[in-house]
This record gives C-alpha cells, sequence and structure tokens, in this order.
C-alpha cells in the first residue's frame, strides 16, 4: 500500500465516520452521546489523509516509493491481507479498513431488531431509586417506556399503572411459543452490548403481523407476569385495546 | 537509514538484518496499490445492489450491525489514542520520561499502572500509546503496566460500574483494586520472566522527520491503518461470536460456582465489549455469582479478542501469544480472590 492508497483509504473511512454522523444513520449502532466524538474523529481522519496527499503532491518522488526497510515484493498485493504479518511494511492490515466503509456506506445494515431479542436475555427493569413511582405522565393514553412500564409492573405490583390508559412503542418478536411480544434493544454503548426489553402482550395482540414490524398500542394494565427462557428475568405484561404499525423511529433504541 | 538514532534500550526493531533499500526500478509499469484500490472501488459501487441483498438473512444482518456499531464506537476512542502516542512520539522529549518515572523499574511499574488513572477511554486507544511508550525509551514493563491498566480502572469505568450495580460500591472497589493488582504484577513478571525480543516493534524512520508536523501526521496515519486494520479483525471475530453463541448455553454454567467464574472469564474475552459498557452487561447476567461476574469485569478490558489481534500488529505475534494467556491466567486468579473476600 503505497502513501496514496493510504490517503484514499483514510479519507473513505473518515468520511463514512462524517456521513454517518452527520445523518441519522449512526443512531443504529451508538448511543446519540457519541456523534460529537464520532465527527472529532472523522475530521482528524480526513485532516491525516489530506495532508498526506498534500506531503505526497509536495514530494511526488516520495509518494509512490514504498518507505524503507520493508521488502518491496507483494507489498502491494491485496491478496496478502493477513499473511506475513512478521514483517512491518506500511500497514497491509490497513486494507480492511475498506470493510466498514462497505459497512456504512454501502450495506449500511438496520438497527438489532428481533433475531438479537430472541438470542439474548431480557433486560431486568431496575426498581425505582426511592419507594415511591412518581405518577404517570399526563395525557390519555399516557406514553411510557417499555423499561418504565416493566419496572413499575414488576416491583410496584402496577399499582402507579393502574386506571390508565397506557401507550407503548416497540417492534414485534415472537416468545418461544410463537405468542407475540412487544421488544425494544436497550444500548448502553454500542449494538454489541445491546440487550432486549419486552413485555408480553395479551387482549386484542397483534397476530400474523411479521417480527421486526414497529408498532404502537394503547392498553392497560395487566398483572400477568412470566420468566424468560433464557434468562430468568420476570417479563411483565399489558393487555392490548388497539394497535397501529408505525414507521421505525429516528431514535431505535431504548 | 541508521537504527542507531532510534534504538530505545535493546528492542529489536524489525526487520533484524537491515536489506539495502531496493531501488523500484519502473513502478509506473506495474499495476500499483492505488489502481487496485481504485478497480475495487468501481467493482464495489457496481454490485453495490446485489450486495446489499446479500446481507439479508437475520443472523447475517445481525453480525453486519454488530461489526459495524463495534467499529463505529471505537473509532473516537482509537483516533484518540493514535492522536495522543503520535504526541508522545513526536513531541515529548525523550528526558521527561526519565524525570517522571522513578529510575528503579521495579518502581516505574506501580507508578505507571496508577498513572491509567487518568487516561479515560477503552481498551483500543491504550495499545497504540504503550507502543509510543516504549518507542520513547520508557521500561516495557512500566509500559505494559500502563497497558494493562489504563482501560479498567479510569474514573469513566468505574463511575459505570457503580451505576450498573447500584448499592453495591464492594463492585467498584473489587473491580479497580483487583485490576490494579493485574497490571503491577504483569509488569514486575515481565521484569523477571519478559525477554526484550519478544517485542517487535514496527521500525519507523518516519518518526525521525525534520518538520515535526510531517512527522506527527505521518504516525497518525501509520497507526490508524496500522491498529484500526488489527481492530477490524477484532471486531469481525466479536461480532461472530455475539451471533453464533446463543446465551441459553451460558445459563447452564452459572449454577456451577467454579465453572461459573470460568465460563464469564471466556465470554469476556470472546466478546471484547468496550470497558466502558461491560459493567451494564455483567450486570444483566444476573444468574451468575457477583464473583464471576467481578472476574469478567476483570478480564475483559484486559484480554479479548479485538485486544489479542491489536497487540498481535502493535508489539508483534511472540509477545502476544505469551502476554495474553499470561494476562488471563492473573486476571482470573485476582479477580476470584477479591471476589471471595470482598463480595
Amino acid at each position: 500500500m503505497n502513501r496514496l492508497t493510504q490517503a484514499v483509504v483514510l479519507l473513505l473511512f473518515g468520511g463514512a465516520i462524517l456521513r454517518a454522523s452527520f445523518t441519522d444513520l449512526y443512531l443504529r449502532y451508538v448511543k446519540e452521546g457519541l456523534r460529537p466524538f464520532l465527527i472529532a474523529a472523522g475530521l482528524v481522519l480526513v485532516a491525516a489523509a489530506l495532508t498526506t496527499l498534500w506531503y505526497a503532491w509536495r514530494d511526488p518522488d516520495e509518494a509512490h516509493s514504498l518507505p524503507a526497510p520493508g521488502p518491496p515484493d507483494g507489498a502491494e498485493n491485496p491478496g496478502d491481507v493477513g499473511h506475513h504479518e512478521h514483517g512491518h511494511h506500511e500497514p497491509r492490515v490497513g486494507w480492511l479498513l475498506i470493510l466498514p466503509v462497505l459497512g456504512l456506506l454501502l450495506v449500511a445494515p438496520p438497527a438489532l431488531g428481533s433475531y438479537a431479542a430472541g438470542q439474548s436475555g431480557a433486560v431486568e427493569a431496575a426498581p425505582a431509586s426511592d419507594s415511591d413511582y412518581p405518577p404517570l405522565p399526563p395525557g390519555d393514553p399516557a406514553p411510557v417506556s417499555l423499561l418504565d412500564y416493566a419496572s413499575r409492573a414488576i416491583f410496584d405490583g402496577g399499582k402507579s399503572l393502574t386506571g390508565r390508559e397506557l401507550r407503548l412503542t416497540g417492534f414485534l418478536t415472537p416468545a418461544r411459543d410463537g405468542s407475540p411480544m412487544l421488544a425494544r434493544i436497550v444500548l448502553t454503548c454500542c449494538a454489541a452490548d445491546g440487550r432486549p426489553i419486552k413485555v408480553g402482550l395479551t387482549g386484542r395482540a397483534p397476530i400474523e403481523v411479521p417480527a421486526d414490524t414497529w408498532v404502537e398500542i394503547v392498553g392497560v394494565y395487566d398483572p400477568k407476569t412470566t420468566k424468560d427462557p433464557v434468562n430468568d428475568v420476570s417479563v411483565a405484561y399489558v393487555e392490548v385495546k388497539s394497535w397501529q404499525e408505525i414507521p421505525q423511529p429516528k431514535q431505535p433504541y431504548a | 537509514m541508521s537504527p542507531s538514532r532510534l534504538d530505545a534500550g535493546e528492542i529489536d526493531w524489525t526487520p533484524a538484518a537491515p536489506a539495502p533499500p531496493v531501488r523500484r526500478r519502473s513502478s509506473e509499469r506495474r499495476i500499483g496499490s492505488l489502481e487496485v484500490l481504485a478497480a475495487l472501488l468501481v467493482v464495489l459501487v457496481i454490485v453495490r445492489g446485489p450486495l446489499a441483498g446479500l446481507v439479508s438473512g437475520a443472523r447475517l444482518q445481525t453480525w453486519t450491525t454488530v461489526f459495524v456499531s463495534v467499529l463505529v464506537q471505537a473509532v473516537p476512542f482509537l483516533v484518540f489514542g493514535v492522536v495522543l502516542s503520535a504526541v508522545i512520539a513526536v513531541f515529548v522529549p525523550r528526558s521527561f520520561w526519565a524525570r517522571a518515572l522513578p529510575r528503579h523499574p521495579a518502581l516505574a511499574v506501580p507508578t505507571a499502572g496508577v498513572a491509567g488513572v487518568v487516561l479515560p477511554g477503552c481498551e483500543c486507544g491504550s495499545v497504540p500509546i504503550a507502543g509510543s511508550l516504549i518507542r520513547r525509551g520508557v521500561t516495557p514493563a512500566a509500559a505494559l503496566a500502563f497497558l494493562l491498566a489504563a482501560p479498567a480502572i479510569n474514573p469513566i469505568v468505574l463511575t459505570a460500574t457503580a451505576v450498573a450495580f447500584p448499592g453495591r460500591p464492594e463492585m467498584v472497589v473489587g473491580r479497580g483494586a483487583a485490576s490494579l493488582v493485574v497490571a503491577v504484577t504483569l509488569g514486575w513478571l515481565w521484569l523477571r520472566l519478559g525477554k526484550t525480543e519478544w517485542i517487535r516493534l514496527p521500525h519507523r524512520p518516519d518518526l525521525d522527520d525534520e518538520s515535526k508536523a510531517r512527522a506527527f501526521w505521518s504516525a497518525c496515519r501509520h497507526d490508524v491503518l496500522h491498529a484500526g486494520g488489527y481492530l477490524v479483525l477484532g471486531a469481525a471475530a466479536a461480532a461472530t461470536i455475539n451471533v453464533i453463541v446463543p446465551e441459553a448455553w451460558l445459563q447452564r454454567l452459572a449454577a456451577n460456582p467454579w465453572l461459573s467464574v470460568f465460563a464469564l472469564a471466556v465470554l469476556a474475552v470472546l466478546l471484547s465489549i468496550c470497558s466502558e459498557a461491560d459493567a451494564f452487561v455483567a450486570a444483566s447476567l444476573s444468574q451468575f455469582s457477583l464473583t464471576s461476574r467481578l472476574v469478567f469485569l476483570v478480564v475483559g478490558p484486559m484480554v479479548d479478542l479485538k485486544l489479542i489481534s491489536m497487540q498481535a500488529g502493535v508489539f508483534g505475534r511472540r509477545f502476544m501469544l505469551r502476554f495474553a494467556p499470561a494476562t488471563f491466567v492473573v486476571a482470573v486468579l485476582a479477580g476470584t480472590g477479591f471476589g471471595v473476600v470482598l463480595l
């Protein structure tokens, strides 16, 4: 890999990061708070690429030469990635950076969904820090997040939920027995640590709707609970009154 | 080329026998890497449709999402680490380290370990920094103690641990203490048993460039491509594990206290989660004992697939083959020890 090629790879990599952070693409992979750092990192990458191009332009002889002391043979052969790592020339392993560029610019994989939700055990809803749950937000139906609902249903016996109509948003994922559940992936840092929060559905639950469909349901508290078969965490239920399909929200994770 | 100018102690600068610089005769006739890259990009744009269609199965799609997200998450930390290591390599004079660290290596190790507290970041950034420290004449044992301690005991990671385990401050204490013990132990082990020829830092004539700015950018470019390439390998491995190992298998191991420690130690290596996030994952593995989850938190920032891949790239494979298993064993022992005493 000569310097010009390195500059182009860096430019593509930095450009892909910048593009992802200026569109909403990055929200499929990481938390919103990382955005300024992503932009800063992308700018540094682009700057490194541009200075390399600038030095190569001022010093054209050096641009195409392989820096000593790398043996020249095969150093420019992309098929060699990963082999012969004992000799350190200019980093041949750098060709691999094309893969994330490809992933971000051409493929742009979707946010984690039903498959990931079925594979890992549910997040354990945490009890409220002080013993009393604050009243639900105003509105009829009241908007509640899945995590909040599960926490109130499991640790408070649904006391703060009864008597209100609730609006919950998530995607559909099948339970072990095939019945639909409402789920959302909770991210801490990036999608690699994403874990699902699942809420079971009773009442007029959507049936024969494909998994991964985003829905908004309106329902009421249901005291039923079960255990997640994967990690034995309690799963709350909600009784569905009505539901409708919605487009995937801008921020797909909880 | 004058290796004598760069030699920091007795590190083996590869290649050992400097080949006489071979002048490439007519590079304009051959197909160079730039042409290969251009052709590759054209082909990729043409097959873009089929390529996106290929990634349609749920499993492959999840793999791609996890792969891309591990990388996107790591990029700011990688770039931060690379920039800091370029600053160390180019702007901080050698004499600074001689003054900053105790002269005796056995004392420099704990000092460097505790200094890890000030570097808020995850493990991807600390590998190039440690390489840069060794290049600037810091004793390898101290640089390695820093490499292990920095991602595990910095304030961000300890705060995340406190948030993930509310009401259990002993988890935070155990994590910080056990990680520091492991880092210092390995530094001392290296002093006693380590051989400097195991470390093969790439030879970098560009760092002696007359112009500091030029040397700085050259170091950044080199390290991003180098460490970044190995990060891609590690992210691919972590995504594969994430997709093919269903969590249900793990849960069967949770009942046996010894097996559960071992299972979570191995899981920490395989999952390669960023040290700022691993506490939340540990918290959700609620069927496992607290001791085994502490081991998960101690092992994860020190040995995992992406770190192993990056260490092999930055320090050489012979180093990695000895260092990673030793770290793993010491980390499991220290984590279990602190777990039994504290939790």
